[in-house]
């Protein structure tokens, strides 16, 4: 048997607005994945710990709060060296294209995605990086 | 990827990414599944294992919190095992119970896993119970089980854990509610919780009233709480309370018996979900289901005969109430 894709939703560093991952996490559960919304002010080593534990296919974070260029790598390298090589990484948020460019480069940072994106286009790309699930 | 027996020696050693991944191996189900569980059903029994249940908006998981925090206070090792609804139309879930659980971070004493019912319609289902089999053998001294927003008829949690508690708030309506039959009837403990609340007092004082009723010589006498998670005064009775019950349980042979009835209730559970799925798996039972149907919408055969026929074409003696 199957489980379905099983997608942590976090909200790193100091920004209070979690209405956007809300909304993802509403649209995901939508197109039959199960999502772990661990709420707000989470730090990298927070968000770590519970994809270890909830034994996530992928990790999302939302930021608005500008840190994106310092959170992001850092939860990167973090899940990289947690035993977490292989489970990818998305973001969200206000993030200018010069920076998401940069961001993309890094291994294992799979997509990301600004203001208007269609909460469609998120489920299509996520259920892209998992064929046959 | 590691294979099972990798996983299984590493788990052995107190690995937790190990013991994450043999939970979704048990979560997949299949013969996999069934070898992890046969692999670690022979280390469980250990910890305290205790249900906590009540209605969507209760504080279950914000209670689940606070208790994490005194049990690790008193030197514990703590998993916490919360389950919520799926959809049942899309099949997916929004997993929140986490959000409520900030005292668990940074802790390695502290495993907090997430699950999706489902399909399951019981507030705890199967698989809760056996991840909470997996916590149990990884050595947690306390296994939470946070139950689905509960039902008044959701009684087989009973079946889940030494310990029930049922968590109700104020606002829960006046105490004919809870004489009826049901979540009542199964708790250990009763919760009044958001005691901070209007109307706390006498909830708790009907309720305490209600369980003093059932008072029997030599028999656990349910005690009503009044907790808050501010108040963490409230909090410690309640971890002391829960303390009592295991040594209640540790007397007499309690703890075997109900253990003996739960195992009882585990297999039986398991052989009916098993007889369902073989059942309509069945093209031929689909098939004249069908024909069936078709005879009931015209008008031509009453629906309690057509289930009967089916149910005797299975060979499956059906009830004769009718």
């Amino acid at each position: 048997m199957k489980r379905p894709l099983k997608v942590l939703i976090a909200k790193p560093g100091l920004d209070g607005h979690d209405r956007g991952a809300k909304v993802i996490a509403n649209a995901l559960r939508d197109a039959g994945m199960e999502v772990v919304y661990t709420g707000l002010h989470q730090t990298p080593e927070m968000i770590i710990e519970a994809a270890v534990q909830e034994d996530v296919d992928l990790v999302s974070v939302s930021v608005l709060s500008g840190a994106h260029m310092t959170l992001i790598p850092k939860i990167r390298a973090l899940m990289n060296t947690s035993g977490l090589a292989d489970v990818k990484l998305i973001a969200g948020g206000i993030i200018p294209d010069a920076d998401a460019a940069e961001l993309k480069q890094l291994p294992g940072v799979a997509g990301i995605f600004g203001p208007g994106t269609s909460t469609k286009d998120v489920v299509a790309f996520i259920e892209g990086l998992f064929p046959g699930r | 990827m590691s294979t099972l027996q990798e996983l299984l020696a590493r788990f052995a050693s107190g690995d937790v990414q190990s013991a994450s991944r043999l939970m979704s191996v048990v979560e997949r189900g299949g013969e996999d599944a069934e070898r992890v569980l046969d692999a670690v059903y022979p280390r469980t029994g250990r910890a305290h294992r205790i249900a906590i249940t009540g209605p969507g908006g209760a504080g279950k998981s914000t209670l689940i919190n606070e208790l994490t925090r005194v049990f690790r206070g008193a030197g514990k090792t703590v998993g916490v095992v919360a389950e919520d609804p799926s959809s049942p139309f899309s099949g997916g879930a929004v997993l929140g119970d986490r959000l409520r659980m900030t005292n668990a971070g940074g802790d390695a004493g502290v495993f907090v896993r997430s699950l999706a019912s489902r399909g399951s319609e019981t507030g705890l289902s199967q698989l809760a119970c056996e991840l909470a089999d997996v916590l149990d053998a990884f050595g947690r001294d306390i296994v939470l089980l946070e139950s689905m927003g509960a039902s008044q008829v959701e009684t087989r949690i009973r079946f889940s854990a030494d310990t029930v508690v049922v968590v109700l708030t104020p606002e829960a309506g006046d105490e004919v509610q809870s004489l009826k039959s049901g979540l009542l009837e199964v708790a250990d403990v009763v919760c009044v919780n958001k005691a901070d609340r209007g109307g706390a007092e006498s909830l708790a004082g009907d309720l305490d009233a209600i369980m003093g009723l059932r008072e029997k010589e030599g028999v656990w006498r349910v005690p009503v709480l009044m907790t808050s998670a501010r108040d963490t005064g409230s909090v410690d009775t309640l971890m002391k309370v829960l303390a009592d019950h295991g040594r209640y349980l540790d007397t007499d042979g309690r703890r075997a018996a109900r253990r003996q009835r739960a195992l009882r209730a585990r297999i039986t559970a398991r052989v009916h979900e098993s007889i369902q799925s073989a059942i309509w798996q069945s093209p031929m039972l689909s098939q004249r289901f069908d024909a069936m149907f078709d005879r009931v919408t015209a008008g031509s055969l009453p629906p309690w005969r057509a289930a009967r026929e089916l149910a005797e074409s299975l060979h499956i003696e059906s009830r004769s109430s009718r």
